[in-house]
């Protein structure tokens, strides 16, 4: 026992959180005392030890160990690569600097937080079933929505992404692991710390934070302390996500195989590596309005009190800053999913690679010039709604390229329509429709009047669950072979599929409508005239909820006992399919050379990466170089005008 | 590679076609939808014109990619002994690039134009300039106030939005605790009550009638219960209306800070009150009497059994001056003192009392 205790792992971790909860009281209670307060103050102290015991937490898994070893003068080994694989399941639970096992315990740990977030949702929709209080009373349900969108944004859609890119991309661009192991470590491990605080709000006094995902102050300053359990929790969520984002950008930029230029690069890392800039840049932001609230709330700070010079849109313009780019940072790396996906199922080179790059870069850019188009009826310098417009409107350029050029990669090719590509095609529709109201919206006078009602909750759902998830299911039954090394149920993906597809827009369809009649969103109780349209909707969204009841088993079931799967079972080019599966320990025992472009379908003979030295042979051509060159016929792939 | 591709002219003529004929279909179909509650403003008018603009580009856009979409999986799936088949290696088409590039870019520069004028069409008064009525509108949780000016006396206060129609109206929008956002559906129009500054948004009431006022901004407990309703009336009834409101504050303007007690007018129906538009008690109470269930507040019929009429008078002016254990202070609007006449607040003290000691 005592041996476990001092070793790095879950019992240590337990002791240490202990620790921690002591610490905060401790030394709330020995400040107060010598100011010569009152000694005991329930909220300061659940208010450190919500940011010490996390900490402590980590300490005590062993997250730490390494680097305090290292600044102490203590030997390290550097070549030390016992903390790397998994042999067991045992292994996903310490901390493991491998970066497939990270990979695959984001995924499964996003997925779980996804199912909590999914059953809030259903709780919500039970109690809009009809005007009026069914079973829960208004703070629950502000509880309700607010938890159901924390989670699936914080804890859901941006991390499984990670988790995603953390297993596919070093294998993606030749590389053995990421470039800082054990930073990966330690960001996967204050992921799940956050989403269990955002849960555990609803056991706080007063009920969980009840202030929506946006927080927005006044009202989240002035609250009960469950408030606190979203604005902490949030700083580790984002915490992990900022240093994820670096460890990909210097993963990608300096661990690519040799021979795999900027050019050669499948469109996947080139997503992240977008993305992973926009987290750089703008989840800091998201920290700082936070940080904002935690100071207000916990040492009276008095930003956002008007007659002690507070500014109440200073919070909502850091927010938003933060939080439109946060939407890029949900659908990039599903860009980058489904550019795959189409490539590989149409046995096609993906058209325009080098416009679907340039694109992405794009919308980096113009992400950050589009924040105020969330403030258009905050009250805020009027003048500033219409370059916000425009800069709104324009974005769905880029993004409009990027949907031709999926369209014209189908376009002839021999189309494998399976699991992944019904998910990649089902997200190409529904995007483009989250894509049109998010135009839309983009016009003033319009958002005037849906701002704040259920257009918005279509609109978000269109592009975060119409565009995003589905592009998360499509990528999760893509690369299920390569992480497991068993396949998956066709039968049971399809099934999902259609269940998810037609149980989406049956939910989600009709909130366009109630919106633009009236509705407004976040209440629990509505005017009858929308009783009809709720009651259909809650009933698709339970067929919705079932939905992912039968993916759940279906994966579940296939990584027990599925068929083995074979190293490259979609015949793709990219590195990740051409080891086995799932990948060796250190993912090459040979080092690979890239020698062409990475959808280089059609092409007679071509290769994405060769093992070993590259032969003379092997004249570099970078993607799309055929295009350029003209060796093409053209005219040949016709569009009809819109 | 595929021998033939599977598509002839024929086909991407039918696609044309089928494509067009569905367009104008869900063209059809997104202007038959009644989108819109009533058309109550003249602004309301420029915006569902440029609603149904939008509807008219995006199904095209949206048909297209369906068109394409299917299309390429009917003709283009992999057929039996096609399975180790390649598509033909298209990387790309400069000119299509470019055409997909331009042409989406054309259209919304020109939908923001579009936009734009509608803007400042729907935000500047024509030719009411410095004419337009002005309105004070004051959120707190979860209430709203309107203030109407009184040239050489106190502001007018109503809890009921009265105005006239034809008129141009001005609205100056403040909060006093957390953001709100005043919104009436009906007209179109909405901003957000800002704690420390005054937001504003104009328009001219076109039609007679009662209409919801919304607060659209999550404002905490009682958000789903913040609505108010506003009534448009001809200018006659309008004048009316305010000439009584100002008799009203003038003749009972001290009873409502002495006490309903000195009130001249007879109490009014408490029970009517407790449950109707204006305050409403029973969107947050539960009285069994007056068949009320909403739990946002307590449970009048429990917390009030054996109250005297002085602590339910106080309770209703000053809800701060007792809170029930369990529930929060702030949540009830502590403005009845100022937003009710004297006579009800009479009324509703004499009717809880009675319930009280039932």
């Amino acid at each position: 026992m005592t041996a476990r205790l001092r070793g790095p792992g879950l019992t240590r971790a337990g002791l240490f959180t202990l620790l921690g909860a002591l610490f905060a009281f401790a030394i709330v209670s020995a400040v107060r005392a010598a100011y010569g307060w009152h000694v005991l103050d329930a909220a300061a102290v659940t208010i450190v030890a919500l940011i010490a015991m996390p900490l402590f937490f980590l300490v005590g898994l062993g997250a730490f160990d390494y680097w305090f070893y290292w600044a102490s003068g203590r030997p390290t080994r550097p070549e030390d690569h016992s903390s790397h694989g998994a042999q067991s399941w045992r292994d996903y639970f310490r901390v493991n600097t491998d970066h497939k096992v990270i990979g695959i315990q984001y995924v499964v740990t996003s997925f779980f937080f996804m199912l909590v977030g999914g059953l809030l949702a259903m709780l919500i929709r039970a109690e809009l079933a009809a005007p009026g209080s069914q079973f829960v009373d208004a703070n629950t349900y502000n509880g309700l929505f607010s938890v159901h969108a924390a989670l699936m944004i914080f804890l859901f859609i941006i991390p499984v992404f990670a988790g995603l890119a953390n297993y596919v991309l070093p294998l993606m661009i030749g590389a053995p692991d990421m470039a800082f192991p054990r930073l990966n470590a330690l960001s996967f491990w204050m992921l799940p710390l956050g989403g269990l605080m955002m849960t555990a709000s609803f056991l706080a006094p007063g009920g969980s934070f009840a202030t929506g995902w946006t927080a927005y102050a006044p009202l989240s300053t002035d609250v009960p302390i469950g408030q606190m359990f979203f604005t902490i929790g949030v700083q580790f969520a984002g915490a992990s996500s900022i240093a994820t984002a670096l460890n990909f950008l210097v993963t990608i930029i300096t661990m690519r195989a040799p021979g795999m230029s900027f050019w050669r690069m499948p469109l996947l890392v080139w997503a992240n590596f977008s993305t992973s800039l926009l987290v750089v840049i703008a989840t800091p932001f998201v920290a700082a309005s936070q940080f904002f609230v935690l100071l207000d709330y916990a040492l009276g700070f008095n930003l956002f009190v008007p007659e002690r010079g507070g500014d109440v849109l200073m919070y909502q313009h850091v927010f938003c800053f933060y939080s439109h780019p946060a939407v890029y940072i949900m659908m990039l790396p599903g860009f980058g999913i489904v550019s795959e996906i189409l490539s590989v199922k149409s046995r096609k080179p993906i058209f325009g690679y080098r416009m679907m790059a340039f694109s992405l870069l794009a919308i980096v850019l113009l992400g950050f010039t589009v924040w105020a188009h969330h403030m258009f009826v905050s009250g805020m310098q009027s003048w500033i709604r219409v370059p916000m417009m425009v800069t709104t409107a324009i974005i769905a350029v880029p993004t409009g390229i990027k949907i031709f050029s999926w369209l014209a990669t189908l376009w002839r090719g021999v189309l494998h329509i399976d699991t992944p590509m019904l998910f990649a095609l089902g997200f190409l529709t529904m995007f483009v429709l989250g894509g049109i109201s998010g135009v839309m919206l983009a016009m003033i006078p319009v958002t005037i009047h849906v701002s704040d009602t259920y257009f918005i909750v279509a609109h978000i759902h269109y592009v975060l669950f119409g565009g995003s998830v589905f592009t998360i299911f499509a990528g999760v039954y893509y690369w299920f072979p390569k992480m497991t090394g068993r396949m998956y149920s066709e039968t049971l993906g399809r099934i999902h599929f259609w269940l998810t597809f037609v149980g989406f827009n049956l939910t989600f369809a009709p909130m366009h409508l109630i919106g633009v009649q009236g509705m407004p969103r976040r209440v629990a109780d509505y005017a009858d005239q929308y009783a009809g349209w709720n009651l259909a909707i809650s009933i698709a969204s339970f067929g919705l909820g079932l939905s992912s009841l039968i993916f759940l088993y279906n994966i579940v079931a296939s990584w027990r006992g599925g068929p083995r799967a074979v190293a490259n079972p979609w015949k793709a080019l990219t590195l990740e399919w051409q080891v086995s599966s799932p990948p060796p320990i250190f993912n090459f025992d040979a080092v690979p050379t890239v020698v062409g472009g990475p959808y280089e379908y059609g092409v007679p003979g071509a290769v994405h990466g060769i093992f070993g030295p590259a032969r003379p042979a092997d004249v570099p051509q970078p993607a799309g170089a055929q295009a350029t060159a003209g060796q093409e016929p053209r005219g040949d792939v016709t569009e009809p005008a819109p | 590679m595929r021998a033939q591709s599977g598509i002839s002219r024929a086909h991407l003529a039918r696609m044309v076609v089928i494509g067009a004929l569905a367009s104008a279909a869900g063209i059809a179909l997104g202007l038959l939808i009644n989108w819109f509650p009533v058309q109550a403003s003249a602004e309301a008018k420029s915006i569902d014109t440029l609603w149904d603009v939008l509807v008219i580009v995006s199904v095209p856009i949206f048909v297209l990619v369906m068109t394409i979409v299917l299309y390429s999986v009917w003709f283009f799936r992999v057929r039996p002994g096609e399975e180790l088949l390649d598509g033909p290696p298209i990387h790309g088409n400069t000119r299509l690039e470019v055409v997909w590039t331009a042409i989406p870019a054309i259209i919304l520069v020109a939908l923001c134009s579009y936009a734009y004028v509608v803007l400042r069409d729907i935000e500047t008064a024509k030719g009411s300039a410095g004419k337009e009525m002005r309105v004070r509108v004051v959120g707190e949780q979860f209430t709203w106030t309107f203030y109407y000016p009184n040239p050489g006396g106190k502001e007018i206060v109503s809890n009921q939005l009265y105005l006239p129609v034809g008129k141009g109206v001005r609205f100056a929008i403040q909060s006093k605790d957390v953001l709100h956002d005043f919104w009436v559906p009906a007209f179109r129009q909405k901003i957000d009550a800002v704690p420390g500054i005054t937001t504003s948004f104009r328009l001219t009431p076109t039609l007679q009638g009662s209409f919801p006022v919304v607060c659209a901004e999550l404002c905490g407990l009682g958000h789903a219960v913040m609505r108010q309703t506003a009534h448009v009336v001809a200018p006659a009834q309008f004048d009316k209306w305010l000439a009584d409101k100002k008799a009203k504050a003038q003749g009972g303007g001290g009873a409502a800070a002495g006490g309903g007690a000195t009130a001249s007018a007879p109490p009014a129906d408490g029970k009517a009150l407790f449950t109707s538009v204006e305050p409403k008690c029973s969107s947050c109470h539960t009285l069994a009497d007056a068949k009320a269930t909403a739990t946002i507040g307590p449970d009048l019929g429990k917390v009030l059994k054996g109250k005297d009429a002085k602590f339910i008078q106080t309770s209703i002016t000053n809800p701060s001056a007792f809170v029930e254990k369990g529930y929060q202070d702030g949540i009830m609007p502590p403005n009845y003192g100022q937003t009710l006449q004297p006579e009800e607040i009479k009324g509703l003290t004499d009717y809880l009392v009675k319930v009280a000691t039932k």
